[in-house]
């Protein structure tokens, strides 16, 4: 089995969008030209603005959305060449929501168990008692196998859904922003519990989150997305020591330590949001980024290789070159 | 004498097993340009509490207190009338949910300008300029394009910036903003919460910023209130708290979260057990002390406010103990 689980090559998603009426249909670019590997075991984390294409991604790994172009593999494999029942027995989401995400009809045997049945595993007895071996697992009294999830906390119906998720023992977990609904005490039992599922059950994990802190807490790499595209992609101790982008700099810039004896910082990046449905000629960030030269605004920056990683800015480019 | 002055003041809400307590004697003062961070366990009554303020609680609840006045004036007896006049103009609210209170059916424009004039004798003219300059301030560029959009046409970070915007029309003096960050992503958050400050420079209006972003009170607050299962367990100066948090609640709050350099990455959080006591029925004794590792039988019986230093009370019978545990 080779170390790459999945792997996107130059995957773009365009959506049509109306704009009224009496005007033409316009294209919106909601992940432009992405590459990216992830290891097997990895916590691989991508963070960026709101909008930028995070959970468009994240949707096309699951095979939820197909891309424009390009092409998403797994194992080597092409998804588009695999069904969509196998795809869910190696990939398994959890999602941001967990008060919309679960069925309020449904027990929480019937909810954890669902996915044995699709996957037509075992016979009923079987499927129960995996699903009670699930329920220890994430930390559930047994006596909530046959509640509905309106009887449970926020907290609760997450690990219900964590549950779910790993029921067909997953190589990959696509987690998009699983503690963001809730309360601190709670987020910090679900993060416990998502490293030590990862740690016994080696699970490879892809985590979209805007809570920095949270992903310097638990990535081993991190990529940056911003308008669609991946603008750095490091290692975590060197993203978070040396931020090689623009974007990213302003990014762990605006991160809020709870530190009363500091203010709220100053961002450097003004406020007009980047537009998906325009055409850029030079780099994405320039109508936005405080260090932009002449030639940003009209090439777009090519790949620099950092020794952990890599950014596509010019500045990057320039000092490659002053440094030779 | 206090801007805002909250004494005692108790929510309950009849359901159907019985009376919910949602709030119970909670306290506080917030003066002209001070900010006071409330925050809380979901479902602790930090909603419910900024509301019965603006007297805007749902028709079921039940608000009772000591004493509830606004610059002098006593909001408890205060005619509906007069009430609805300084809703709006002298105290405004940014709602948790944007969508509650901008109304699908009119225009961004319409709305804001209605904010400003149904206080104020001014021109559409002039409503439409000062509307304008504060969707700038917000972020929002090209705004005077925006004002003729309807809230489902904009983004739920854009809805947000116009509910601070709309919220601020009038200069009020007291402001009560219920998350107003959450649906915003880092950048933004940060210029927000400036914007925020520079205006409440600028007016010398006070604000209750309630939210369950750690980071955002400290960095914000003058003042903190933290709520749990509907009562104020801790209140202090943001230093005073953040420095030397005192309830058990609010120290296992703290070690919830990991904070870069100082949680080793990876390293179990630390988490507080249990979960939140129902709240129907009748409440005897500290309700934190199912999850507490402090607690004690006497913790089952009256909890008095005890002062851990001049300003920072704390509800707490056991502070002794938890000196002695952390020495
Ligand atoms: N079905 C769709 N039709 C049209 N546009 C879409 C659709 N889904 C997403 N988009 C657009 O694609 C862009 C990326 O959206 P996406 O939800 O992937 O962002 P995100 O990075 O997950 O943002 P957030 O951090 O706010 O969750 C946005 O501009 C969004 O409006
Ligand atoms: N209309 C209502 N009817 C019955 N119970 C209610 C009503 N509104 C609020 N409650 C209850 O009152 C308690 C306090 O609610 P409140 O909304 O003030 O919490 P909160 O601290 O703002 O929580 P969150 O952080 O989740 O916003 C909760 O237990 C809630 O379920
Ligand atoms: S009163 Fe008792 S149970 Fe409550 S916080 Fe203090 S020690 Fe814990
Ligand atoms: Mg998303
Ligand atoms: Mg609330």
């Amino acid at each position: 089995m080779s170390d790459i689980v999945l792997e996107l090559k130059d995957v773009t998603r365009r959506f049509d969008v109306s704009q009224g009426v009496f005007r033409p249909k316009a294209t919106l670019t909601a992940v432009a030209n992405v590459s990216l590997q992830v290891k097997r075991g990895e916590v691989f984390t991508l963070v960026g603005e709101s909008g930028s294409g995070k959970s468009t991604l994240a949707k096309m790994l699951l095979g939820l959305l197909s891309p424009s172009s390009g092409e998403i593999l797994i194992d080597g494999v092409p998804i588009a060449a695999s069904n969509r029942i196998a795809v869910a027995r190696r990939i398994q989401p959890i999602f941001q929501d967990p008060y919309s995400s679960l069925n309020p009809r449904k027990s929480i045997a019937q909810l954890v168990g669902l996915p044995l049945l699709v996957h037509n595993v075992g016979d009923a007895a079987s499927r129960r008692a995996k699903v009670v071996e699930m329920l220890d697992l994430v930390g559930l009294p047994r006596r909530m196998l046959d509640v509905y999830p309106g009887q449970l906390s926020g907290g609760q119906r997450q690990r219900v859904a964590i549950a779910r998720a790993l029921v067909m023992r997953p190589e990959v977990v696509i987690c998009d922003e699983p503690t963001s609904a809730l309360d601190v005490s709670v987020q910090a039992q679900i993060l416990n519990l998502l490293l030590e599922l990862k740690r016994e059950l080696g699970l490879t994990y892809f985590f979209i989150s805007h809570n920095l802190a949270v992903v310097e807490h638990l990535a081993d790499r991190v990529a940056v997305m911003y308008l669609g595209r991946i603008v750095e992609e490091r290692t975590r101790a060197g993203l978070f020591a040396r931020p090689g982008h623009p974007y990213t700099r302003a990014l762990l810039e605006s991160v809020l330590t709870p530190d009363p004896d500091l203010g709220v910082p100053e961002t450097h990046i003004g406020s007009a949001m980047a537009n998906p449905m325009a055409e850029h000629a030079g780099c994405p960030f320039q109508p936005r980024c405080p260090s932009a030269i002449d030639i940003c605004r009209t090439t777009a920056p090519a790949v620099s290789s950092l020794p952990d990683g890599w950014a596509t800015c010019h500045l990057l480019q320039q000092e490659a070159v002053a440094s030779l | 004498m206090a801007l805002l002055d909250v004494q005692d003041l108790v929510i309950d809400i009849p359901v159907g097993g019985g009376v919910l307590h949602a709030v119970n004697e909670v306290s506080f003062a917030v003066e002209r340009g001070e900010t006071l961070a409330i925050v809380g366990e979901s479902g602790s009554g930090k909603s419910l509490t900024s509301l019965a303020v603006m007297d805007l609680l749902p028709r079921v609840a039940r608000r009772r207190a000591a004493r509830l006045s606004f610059d002098g004036t006593d909001l408890l007896t205060i005619p509906e009338r007069q009430m609805r006049k300084l809703r709006g103009s002298r105290m405004a609210m940014i709602f948790q949910e944007p969508m509650t209170s901008l109304n699908p059916a009119y225009t961004i424009g319409n709305q804001l300008s209605e904010a400003l004039r149904c206080h104020e004798d001014v021109s559409a003219e002039a409503a439409r300029a000062r509307a304008i300059e504060l969707l700038e301030r917000v972020g929002i560029a090209g705004a005077g394009r925006r004002l003729l959009q309807y809230p489902h046409q904009l983004s739920g970070g854009l809805r947000q910036r116009v509910m601070i915007a709309m919220a601020l029309m009038c200069k009020p003096d007291l402001i009560i903003a219920d998350e107003p960050t959450t649906a915003l992503d880092v950048t933004i958050q940060a210029q927000i919460l400036r914007l925020l400050a520079e205006l409440k420079k600028e007016l010398n209006m006070a604000m209750i910023l309630i939210t369950h972003d750690l980071g955002v009170v400290a960095r914000v607050a003058d003042k903190v209130a933290v709520m749990y299962a509907g009562a104020l367990v801790e209140r202090g100066s943001a230093r005073a708290v953040f420095k030397a948090p005192s309830h058990p609640y609010t120290r296992g709050l703290l070690n919830c979260i990991p904070v870069p350099g100082r949680t080793a990455p990876g390293a179990p959080l630390g988490a507080i057990r249990g979960q939140v006591p129902n709240l129907i029925g009748r409440l005897q004794g500290c309700a934190f002390r199912n999850r507490c590792d402090f607690a004690a039988p006497e913790c089952a019986g009256d909890i008095h406010v005890e002062a851990v230093s001049p300003g920072h009370d704390v509800r707490c019978v056991r502070l002794e103990a938890q000196n002695r545990a952390v020495a």
